[in-house]
């Protein structure tokens, strides 16, 4: 056969035989309705976020005449206790909430795959001191690790919160890595490219990475939420982002007083409202993707 | 025959597994009988559903499997008396009816020794559980019934190996464990499904000894399960292949290797390395894949792989011919002997 | 094979593997797991040498200590380089990453051989980049040749692991080991996962390809059956070490070492004529991190003497062909 007829033979199998697994793969997600609807929900609110602040929503002007009014044509979400349009700001501090969210969770994610890869790889000294130091990192209350710095940096702001977000949450992704390249290790396939000579970095991300990004991808997604929900918790005690910017949490921050509470419910059921949705519909999409991905529930 | 000569009869067993929303044909029109005190071996390679009839036998299948028969009937010796049971007919696989079976009545043996017992007990326990669950006999008695099925067994030093757990022993004794839990209750037909693939050689032999003399010195029944050649040849007296989901020959030990009549048995024989070989002497190969029972199309599932295979072989349903007293085959080549079903 | 002067290409010296057993909080080494305990061979060019024993007897150890995978503590491995031979267990790094030209090695599992979220394409391209084949065309080129060798279609190449059969799997890893044109080919139980219709094929493959390439195989495999066909000389080994050494007619006709004779007649055979008497033997392989003293066989013997309880045995030249025995039967020095 010549190398033409390699070619070909090349295309041919193309059209044939890979598109196969990926049609599947679609398939078998577009047939989850909870995980589509938990795709379409994140993608419009995402979008509605962030095109909402492009058009430049105004969520920093209050309305002196309609302090704390409830929806109305004028305000459909109301205003809040200094007569600030909520439903800007919720829009205003979705962008900032999913940023948090997305940007922490990536950043741990690849912290911790990073280091679950060298530990789990190698074994021996390093996986043992990189162990240890996930430990400490567990044990550390992360509220008091938010006062120090807060403490330490003088003020409130988004990036304390990231740099904190960030290296208190690497430690599961971290121990998920480690087990799966200490499973994946022993594969005959590892084997083979070893007896072919191949370095180390090579192996380690080229040919046992591929196979534990799934539960990367899938963990990863579902992280967003949970940094979502813990930047909600520290803003609503007032240690999160300062007030100026608006975050889903921040807004909440508002509804610690009783009276808010039983006398303006718009001002806490909508941010609530958004940040229950956005995180059902990542944790639906999660469980969707976690089907489809993983091959050892298939 | 009458029923006192035949412990196991089914007929025209099929079993079949949904996934995916497709129905997949695993077991296809399978009758054998099973004369009393004799071994049949049932030969095949993976995937031939060799297991899945044991299974539906037994009845040990989950819910996505399909299992419809004319009769699996099992005839239990009670004194002089003989005990039909319709297993086919049994509503429940887990019920009571069928759990009164499993046991003292019929038992099976599995692959793996490793993963047959559970870690957490001790093995006397667990061999001990049958007959707890089946008689009214004391810890105490029980304890005792154990230690003498040890001693038979050839498991050495029984009144400490017994309060021992699972990983203080190794492969060899362990399925020597599981043997005996499946004897504990003295079952008349025991089922063993490829009981030393997990097993070095000098173990299996010494596996296949102890199960040979159950047979001969006990009058047990046993269904080997196996695709071990050898093993057919030391421990069978009737010989049922199956491929893709049939039987494609049964027979007795003489009809299988001195008139070996389906092509796929034939290559089967020939296309193991046995000892001896002359130096040059070439394998035969079987050509081409096993097939997906999935993408299975009419006619003979081995048409594509066989030599003698003509255009007919690919047409509709493949009917088992008798070549001669209990030698069927299912095979077109031999259609000018009677058809039977 | 009878030739006398047949080129040597691996010599392996007093080769030893052991796995330390770590216990308590310190890691103290409180034993070893020999896995190989002493083992000296040499290994022709152009032969297939067989490997046989049961689980546990460090076959597999073995034949991964050749390939450097795993570190021996002690012994030699020598490699035959145009004449000269150089102890590959001294090498640098660079003198390594060339040994794995010379031999490559074909594992027991076929389904976990290809990395599955790879083409195979790519997993068929990795290890040519690595080895410096920069042009595609020449890749490719190459790719072609080493599928034909082993009667897969090119445009297979496109597919994922998971679409092909067991048999084709086997087949597309030793391709891939041909890819680099080696000397030796180690393998280890390369078709115990396969179906036993498919066995042949495989089998057979193999020694068509051996031909064609004038290739060296150590072939490792637990049934001797298996390996009998395929061997020119077979090593029997029994915890971490070699019992007997013979070209595979001889083995087959007159096994001296008892371990030897055992296997062979626990080995059913599917002949209803011959039966055979039986010689079972008792009790399992020891566990080889505490080995009997002396012979290592002694307590399945059924020849055991108080020399074998207290002596270990040495190898002994028995006869013309290269018929080794480590048995004090055969020590006709001291007896």
């Amino acid at each position: 056969m010549s190398s033409n007829a390699l070619k070909s033979g090349l295309q041919a199998g193309n059209k044939n035989g890979s598109t196969s697994l990926l049609k599947k793969k679609l398939r078998k997600f577009l047939n989850n309705k909870l995980a589509l609807f938990g795709l379409v929900v994140v993608i419009i609110m995402t979008l509605g976020c962030v095109i909402g602040a492009i058009a430049g929503v105004d969520f920093k002007t209050p309305d002196i005449k309609n302090l704390k009014s409830a929806p109305s044509s004028l305000h459909i979400f109301g205003t809040d206790t200094i007569g600030r349009d909520l439903f800007s700001r919720v829009i205003y501090g979705g962008c900032f909430s999913i940023f948090i969210g997305v940007f922490c969770s990536v950043m741990s994610s690849i912290i911790g795959t990073v280091l679950g890869a060298i530990s789990g790889y190698f074994g021996g000294k390093i996986d043992k001191f990189i162990i240890r130091i996930s430990e400490i990192f567990q044990a550390f209350p992360q509220l008091v690790l938010v006062m120090m710095i807060v403490a330490i940096v003088g003020e409130r702001g988004l990036k304390n919160l990231l740099v904190i977000f960030v290296i208190t949450g690497w430690m599961t992704t971290y121990r998920m890595v480690r087990n799966e390249f200490l499973s994946v290790k022993g594969e005959t396939y590892v084997k083979v490219s070893e007896a072919f000579g191949m370095s180390k970095s090579r192996i380690m991300f080229g040919q046992i990475l591929p196979n534990v990004m799934s539960p990367i991808i899938v963990s990863t997604t579902t992280n967003v939420a949970f940094f979502i929900l813990q930047e909600a918790a520290l803003s609503f005690i007032g240690l999160g982002v300062a007030d100026s910017t608006p975050t889903w949490g921040n807004i909440l921050n508002a509804a610690k007083s009783v009276s808010v509470v039983t006398n303006q419910w718009w001002i806490w059921v909508f941010p609530g409202l958004a940040i229950t949705l956005f995180v059902l519909a990542i944790n639906f999409l999660g469980d969707g993707l976690r089907d489809v991905l993983d091959a050892k529930q298939q | 025959m009458e029923n006192k000569d035949i412990i196991l009869d089914v007929k025209n067993l099929n079993t079949s597994f949904i996934s995916d929303q497709k129905k997949v044909d695993i077991v296809k029109s399978v009758s054998f009988q099973l004369k009393r005190g004799t071994t049949l071996a049932v030969v095949g390679e993976s995937g031939c559903g060799k297991s899945v009839t044991m299974n539906s036998i037994m009845r040990f299948l989950g819910n996505n499997a399909q299992i419809t028969s004319d009769k699996i009937q099992y005839n239990a010796l009670q004194g002089e008396k003989v005990v039909e049971y319709q297993i086919g007919a049994i509503k429940k696989a887990n019920g009571p009816e069928m759990r009164a079976l499993r046991g003292p009545e019929l038992s099976m043996i599995f692959q793996d020794p490793m993963s047959s017992l559970n870690p957490v007990y001790k093995v006397g326990d667990q061999v001990a559980e049958g007959l707890l669950q089946h008689t009214k006999l004391s810890k105490k008695e029980a304890r005792q019934k154990v230690l003498e099925l040890f001693r038979k067994l050839g498991i050495p030093d029984p009144e400490s190996r017994i309060d021992c757990y699972p990983h203080q022993f190794s492969g060899g004794m362990k399925q020597r464990v599981v043997i005996a839990i499946a004897m504990i209750c003295n079952p008349e037909l025991i089922i063993c499904d490829e009981p030393t693939t997990a097993l070095d050689v000098t173990i299996q032999a010494q596996i296949m000894e102890l199960l040979k003399g159950l047979q001969v010195n006990e009058g047990k029944s046993i269904i080997l399960i196996t695709h071990n050649m050898g093993l057919v040849a030391e421990m069978a007296d009737e010989i049922c292949v199956m491929y893709m989901g049939r039987v494609v020959e049964f027979g007795s030990l003489e009809d299988l290797f001195d008139r070996t009549a389906h092509p796929y048995t034939k290559a089967l024989l020939r296309s193991v390395p046995v000892l001896g070989l002359a130096d040059d002497q070439q394998l035969e190969t079987i050509p081409g894949i096993t097939p997906n029972p999935a993408d299975l199309k009419e006619g003979c599932e081995f048409a594509n792989r066989c030599p003698d295979c003509s255009e007919e072989c690919r047409k509709g349903k493949i009917p088992a011919f008798e070549i001669s007293k209990g030698h069927r085959v299912r095979c077109l080549q031999y259609s000018n002997f009677p058809e039977v079903d | 094979m009878t030739e006398k002067n047949k080129e040597v290409i691996f010599k392996v010296n007093n080769l030893k593997t052991w796995f330390p057993i770590k216990k308590g909080a310190l890691k103290k080494v409180v034993g070893n797991v020999k896995a190989v305990d002493g083992v000296s061979l040499e290994v022709y060019k152009g032969e297939t040498l067989g490997i046989v024993g049961e689980s546990g007897c460090g076959k597999s150890t073995f034949g991964k200590t050749v390939m450097m995978l795993e570190k021996p503590v002690d012994g030699q491995v020598e490699f035959n380089y145009n004449g000269e031979f150089k102890d590959i267990t001294k090498f640098s790094k660079e003198e390594m990453f060339d040994f794995r030209k010379k031999v490559q090695m074909v594992f027991q599992d076929p389904y976990s051989a290809l990395n599955p979220q790879k083409k195979i394409y790519t997993s068929f391209e990795e290890p040519l980049i690595v080895h410096g084949i920069k042009s595609k065309e020449e890749r490719e080129k190459i790719m072609e040749r080493v599928l034909k060798m082993v009667n897969i279609q090119p445009d297979y190449l496109q597919r994922y692991p998971h679409e092909f059969s067991g048999g084709q799997r086997q087949r597309l890893c030793i391709a891939r080991a041909l890819e680099v044109m080696p000397e030796v080919l180690i393998c280890d139980e390369p078709v115990s996962a396969l179906d036993v219709s498919i066995q042949a094929q495989v089998l057979n493959l193999m020694k068509d390809i051996q031909k064609e390439l004038n290739l060296t195989y150590m072939f490792i495999a637990h049934d001797l059956s298996v390996v009998q066909y395929m061997a020119d000389r077979i090593v029997v080994m029994y915890l971490g070490k070699i019992v007997e050494i013979a070209d595979s007619k001889t083995l087959y006709e007159e096994p001296l070492h008892p371990y030897t004779k055992a296997l062979l007649s626990a080995i059913p055979v599917p002949d209803i004529h011959n039966k055979k008497k039986r010689q079972i033997l008792d009790g399992e392989v020891p566990s080889p991190i505490n080995k009997p003293s002396g012979c290592a066989f002694h307590n399945r013997c059924p020849l055991c003497t108080d020399r074998c309880k207290e002596e270990d045995p040495a190898m002994h030249l028995h006869g013309e062909n290269g018929h080794i025995v480590a048995c004090h039967k055969y020590d006709q020095k001291k007896d």
